[in-house]
């Protein structure tokens, strides 16, 4: 098992024809992704990396049986790109793209809540998620990964290639790891993959990277003591950087003052979950934990 | 991107939110008797334009009652530095003034619409504690600061506009302007993609009618593609020289107060780089997040930045390859460095597809270029050097090697 993803996932690209849509297409094929097409609308018809490309989703959706797609269209059509997916009935939805604009993302996620409840939103801004050894869906590179038991989520993109690196290292392997974005307003957070691993039965543990701002690791280490009994490792970035420059303080009002590296180190040790403050040991922490932990 | 206030209030008024009729200028005579704004009783108000709060604490805001005083204290404040808890300890240079008549303030509000990634919804935020700072509000009277939240399916909707119109507890003229002005800052910040619009005060006036006396907007810098007009006003020299030098050439880049400066591709990876070099005992000189496709051209702009801060004495790059592979990326690394005669001590980090061709490129380079392939290590490596560096001569820019 794992989640979102596997071997049986029919996979398309939006932006398929594109530089960045072609290139890691062709990188998902090679990792042995069930790619079945892509979409470029006004080049249906035409064959790309051997693979048919489409005019629209829909299209695409009825030909091909696709149930997820990674978007690589420039920002200015990616709300446009992420509610054409959902409607033509895909369930997870990968965006790639960066630099959306909020107002887009708060739009593309009102409309998400209201019609398609049930789509898996995964971004904008992030590196994608990937079933080791059965399906890519992103920019990650593909080699680093081992199938096996650790669940990663993470905010950050290289930092989530850190943890991946690390645990392959210590033999652990990763069920599905899911690189969540840093955008402000974005689809799946921490909590909604934390669900889906705590379902999972090849999930023996999760590795959470977060970021300083935001609330999201504060609310994750919520569930974590409410629900979650699976052990946990989690690393935050971002301890030494300064306080931003802000010119209003409305933003600050909103987090009610929190979103400092101590304050989610604090959250998630309250929670039980294993803290570690430097980067460069989560994976070996994860391989103690679970060399001591009741499984 | 902030705009200044008078930009601000520009925007705000074509939404029919009540501002005063202000003059802005960048020289003192351009106050002249008959450009100035009608007062009742001749008295100015003239402000600072930085991209800061607290001005008035800061000195920044002066009161004059004359045409000849207002010429005389806008000379005082053009060309000064204002320092703010904002600001930083270098501060903000003053090269504009607004000038309007001053008000004569009932009582002051505060109204804001921003963000809230929490809700994933653009929250109002109001309070009756107007003209101070909101987060001492909110810390002090949690109760006094109201919230609510706007759907964008349907937008702002009347119920909500008088909903918090009675709870600030306005009457007669304010209670009927409320929600047409919330109309106006709720259009403005959807129609100009808006992070956050700030109207502190905004002023009941003896009068009874609303004034917005200040206006803080910043906007979003994804969406400036389609606010072409407004980035165009984009005023750089309320910004970091080298953050702007660093957003020209692609790069995301922060300057801080330490030693050790770092060149790290994406943004947690470099949050992470920047806390392992504090937790090894050193200090870094600056965020560089030089993004995912790490070209020669990038690494060299990110070289020069690094360069133009005469405080670093040692330089940790760290990039995880990723799908780019390590030995092209050490080549790029390689030539920027001849290209900008690097010679401080720069540790090199590579991980990814042929990392280890990558470090055998670097240690062939001839360059000061130390390969190591444990990030812990090379945070370590960087420190050392960089007290060492520390003991010698300052090192400027060196000659290509």
């Amino acid at each position: 098992m794992s989640i979102l993803i596997n071997q049986q996932t029919r996979v398309i690209c939006q932006g398929f024809t594109g530089k960045q849509g072609t290139f890691h297409s062709e990188q998902a094929i090679a990792y042995g992704t069930h790619f079945v097409g892509g979409v470029t609308p006004g080049k249906g018809g035409q064959r790309h990396l051997d693979r048919p490309v489409f005019d629209t989703v829909h299209d695409a959706v009825r030909e091909t049986h696709a149930t997820a797609s990674m978007i690589y269209v420039p920002a200015a059509f990616a709300a446009d790109a992420i509610l054409e997916a959902a409607d033509a009935g895909i369930e997870v939805i990968a965006c790639i793209t960066e630099g959306i604009a909020v107002l887009d993302m708060l739009n593309v996620k009102a409309v998400l809540a209201a019609d398609y409840p049930e789509v898996r939103l995964i971004g904008p801004n992030c590196p994608g998620l990937i079933t080791p050894g059965e399906c890519k869906i992103g920019i990650m590179p593909g080699a680093i990964h081992l199938p096996g038991k650790i669940g990663i989520v993470s905010r950050s993109g290289t930092l989530t290639y850190e943890a991946v690196a690390q645990t392959t290292a210590a033999g652990l392997g990763q069920s599905t790891c899911v690189g969540i974005g840093g955008d402000p307003i974005h689809g799946m957070d921490f909590i909604d993959c934390l669900a889906l691993f705590a379902d999972d039965a090849q999930t023996q543990a999760v590795i959470m990277v977060g970021e300083i701002g935001g609330n999201a690791e504060e609310e994750a280490a919520h569930f974590i003591k409410e629900q979650f009994n699976k052990p946990v490792v989690a690393y935050i970035a971002g301890a030494t950087a300064p306080t931003g420059k802000r010119m209003g303080h409305a933003g600050a009002v909103i987090s009610g003052g929190r979103g400092s590296a101590e304050d989610k180190f604090r959250s998630l040790a309250a929670a039980g979950v294993h803290i570690v403050r430097d980067p460069t040991t989560m994976g070996r922490a994860m391989a103690e934990l679970l060399g001591t932990a009741r499984v | 991107m902030n705009l200044h206030e008078y930009q601000a209030k520009a925007l705000l008024s074509g939404f029919n939110v009540p501002v005063a009729t202000g003059l802005t200028i960048t020289h003192p005579a351009q106050a002249a008797d008959d450009q100035l704004p009608p007062t009742v009783e001749n008295k100015w108000v003239i402000k600072a334009q930085i991209h800061s709060g607290a001005r008035g604490k800061a000195g920044g805001v002066l009161v004059a009652h004359s045409p000849d005083e207002v010429r005389e204290k806008a000379a005082q404040l053009l060309g000064k530095t204002l320092v703010t808890h904002q600001t930083g300890p270098a501060g903000l240079p003053v090269h504009q003034l607004l000038i309007e008549p001053a008000s004569t303030i009932a009582r002051e509000l505060y109204l804001a619409l921003t963000i809230d990634r929490q809700a994933q919804r653009i929250a109002v935020i109001a309070s009756t504690h107007g003209g101070m700072d909101i987060e001492q509000v909110a810390a002090d009277h949690p109760n006094e600061v109201l919230r609510l939240h706007i759907n964008p399916t349907v937008g702002l909707m009347g119920y909500q506009a008088r909903r918090l119109g009675f709870a600030l507890g306005l009457t007669d003229a304010a209670l009927k302007q409320f929600p047409s002005v919330l109309r106006g800052v709720y259009d403005a910040f959807i129609r100009h993609d808006a992070d956050l619009i700030e109207i502190n005060p905004l002023a009941i006036l003896s009068s009874g009618d609303l004034l917005a006396v200040d206006a803080k907007i910043a906007l979003d810098g994804n969406a400036a593609y389609r606010q072409k007009a407004l980035f165009a006003a984009r005023d750089v020299t309320q910004e970091d020289p080298t953050e702007v030098a660093a957003q020209a050439s692609g790069l995301n880049y922060i300057s801080l107060s330490g030693e050790i400066a770092c060149m790290v591709n994406g943004a947690g990876l470099a949050m992470a780089t920047m806390d392992l070099i504090q937790s090894a005992g050193g200090s870094p000189a600056n965020f560089l997040d030089v993004g995912g496709g790490t070209s020669t051209e990038k690494v060299a702009a990110a070289f020069k930045l690094i360069l133009a801060n005469p405080r670093v004495t040692a330089i940790l790059v760290n990039i995880f390859g990723g799908i780019v592979r390590c030995d092209l990326i050490a080549n790029g690394i390689i030539a920027a460095a001849h290209e900008v005669g690097l010679t401080l001590p720069t540790v090199v980090r590579l991980e990814g597809t042929n990392a280890a061709e990558g470090r055998r490129l670097l240690a062939q380079s001839g360059l000061n270029l130390i390969a190591e392939n444990d990030l812990a290590a090379a945070a370590a490596r960087v420190v050392h050097l960089s007290h060492t560096s520390k003991t010698q001569p300052v090192q400027t820019k060196g000659v290509g090697a």
